[in-house]
């Protein structure tokens, strides 16, 4: 099992942790993953709010690449993920945006015949590879570790295939495998605004305020994300929303495949979470007290 | 496209009219929008609804009456953080978040953006980024946008600090990533922008 691996601008930057624990753990079960060579941004909501065959042909270059390596891409980003899959849905269908994309990508020498696959990780682990196959491979149990399995929204909605629009359960069911326990979590597919943090700040923060509450009222130790702008916007301004709600939220938030590394042996270094910005090294010193 | 619209529109509104039409056009199920029975699905399920001037429903409806310009300067299509709640719920499959996406091109086209909400800067900024780097460069796209739409953020010190446990933790990049092959990623935006775009 191998794929072209489109990691996005984030996981160079803040979501860096969530690079090197997907890269790691896939190695560890014997994924393969090979980067897409020379990829550039997907252009995100910005990009298509301006010209739409601009942001497709831009995101279809990276698309080309990997039709070249001839494996499917896995995209880590909920935003990467959905804006490749709609190209690659258009290209797909056959529509008139198939040749429109493919003469713009014609300008670069590149073309895109919809050959592939577009995955989020946690689908490819869930639906391709399987869960048991994780289980078995695991080192440690996570204990009981009380886990609010936050899904976000683009990963589920509108592309999401393998799992339910409202009460996806692909997370719960990973990590109760695992020997987590996944919360009841009402706000598991609520938006976390996402570049309104940077634009409506005051928007952004009630949001967010509203999954970080639900985290702590189903008492989950830790909230485990599955894109990197959820997660930066969960963790990053906690305090911000304290101060703005009065009610102290202290939660570590993480990426899955961090949390999944340690069930598979892997340190909280090696997983990076040293690197995050609520502690969150805690998670592990539990879960390895608790198995041992 | 037969346009489900009777009243005579004054001209400029029905310029834009069916320029919005060729807009929902370029998608798969944008037509659909005719279909709204104006149940609130989308503004109830809409995580922002209660920040918006103008609310997804009274958006369509609207539009339907005729009032795209007032549509187009309302913050409501700016606002939309594109998480697909609305879409996935509407009872006739009308394809919000789309439609929405819709708007934003027509408003930047036809410069008829909102007072006062400065969102499309956000756009414009992340746009030349890619053209510059070919990736997303976080600092720069929020030095840019910052600059331009709230310049004394920039000396907040709830930024400052951000920035530096990021910087501490090593995830924040204080050099952009570049493309290397930058040539191909201009040539196919600038192939585009001649085809006229979407």
């Amino acid at each position: 099992m191998e794929f072209a691996y489109y990691p996005g601008c984030s996981l160079e930057a803040s979501g860096r942790p969530y690079d090197v624990s997907l890269r790691r753990v896939f190695e560890r079960l014997g994924i393969g993953l090979r980067e897409i060579e020379d990829w550039n941004c997907c252009g995100a909501t910005s990009y298509i709010s301006m010209n739409k065959l601009t942001a497709y042909a831009v995101s279809a270059r990276n698309l080309s690449y990997a039709e070249r390596m001839g494996l499917s891409v896995c995209a880590p980003c909920s935003s990467c993920y959905t804006i490749l899959s709609k190209v690659n849905r258009h290209v797909r269908w056959g529509d008139e945006h198939r040749d429109q994309i493919n003469e713009a990508l014609g300008a670069a020498g590149l073309s895109y015949s919809g050959s592939l696959d577009v995955l989020h990780p946690l689908d490819i682990l869930c639906q391709f590879y399987g869960i048991e196959r994780i289980v078995e491979q695991s080192a440690r149990s996570l204990g009981g570790l009380r886990i609010a399995p936050y899904y976000g929204c683009q990963l589920v909605r509108p592309m999401g295939r393998y799992d339910d629009n409202e009460d996806p359960q692909q997370l719960d069911n990973l990590f109760r495998a695992l020997g987590g326990e996944a919360v009841p979590f009402p706000a598991k597919v609520r938006c976390c605004g996402g570049m309104l943090m940077t634009t409506y700040e005051n928007i952004a923060l009630k949001l967010n305020h509203a999954i970080l509450a639900a985290a702590v009222e189903g008492r989950a130790e830790v909230v485990v994300t599955t894109c990197p702008m959820c997660q930066l916007n969960l963790e990053g301004y906690q305090e911000r929303i304290a101060a703005a709600y009065g009610t102290p939220i202290e939660i570590p938030v993480v990426f899955f495949t961090q949390l999944l590394g340690l069930a598979l042996g892997f340190g909280p270094e090696e997983m990076l979470l040293d690197r995050m910005l609520i502690d969150s090294v805690g998670i592990s010193r539990k879960l390895v007290e608790v198995s041992a | 496209m037969p346009s489900p619209v009777t009243i005579v529109l004054p001209k400029k509104e029905s310029v834009l009219y069916s320029q919005f039409w060729d807009q929902v056009s370029s998608f798969p199920g944008g037509h659909k929008i005719r279909n709204c029975i104006q149940c609130g699905s989308c503004t109830g399920s809409c995580p922002i609804s209660h920040a918006m001037d103008v609310t997804p429903r009274q958006i369509v409806a609207l539009f339907r009456a005729g009032f795209l310009e007032d549509v187009l300067r309302s913050n409501t299509i700016w606002m939309c953080a594109s998480c697909y709640a609305c879409t996935v719920r509407c009872p006739v499959g009308i394809r919000v978040t789309d439609t929405l996406y819709a708007l934003k091109r027509l408003g930047h086209k036809k410069k008829i953006l909102p007072r006062r909400v400065p969102v499309s800067a956000l756009s414009d900024a992340f746009c030349t980024n890619i053209r510059t780097y070919g990736r997303n460069w976080e600092v720069w796209l929020g030095l840019k946008y910052y600059l331009r739409a709230e310049p004394k953020k920039l000396f907040s010190l709830d930024l400052a600090r951000f920035a530096l446990r990021l910087i501490t933790r090593r995830r924040l990049a204080l050099r952009p990533a570049r493309v290397e092959r930058i040539g191909e990623v201009r040539a196919i935006i600038d192939k585009a922008v001649a085809m006229g775009g979407l």
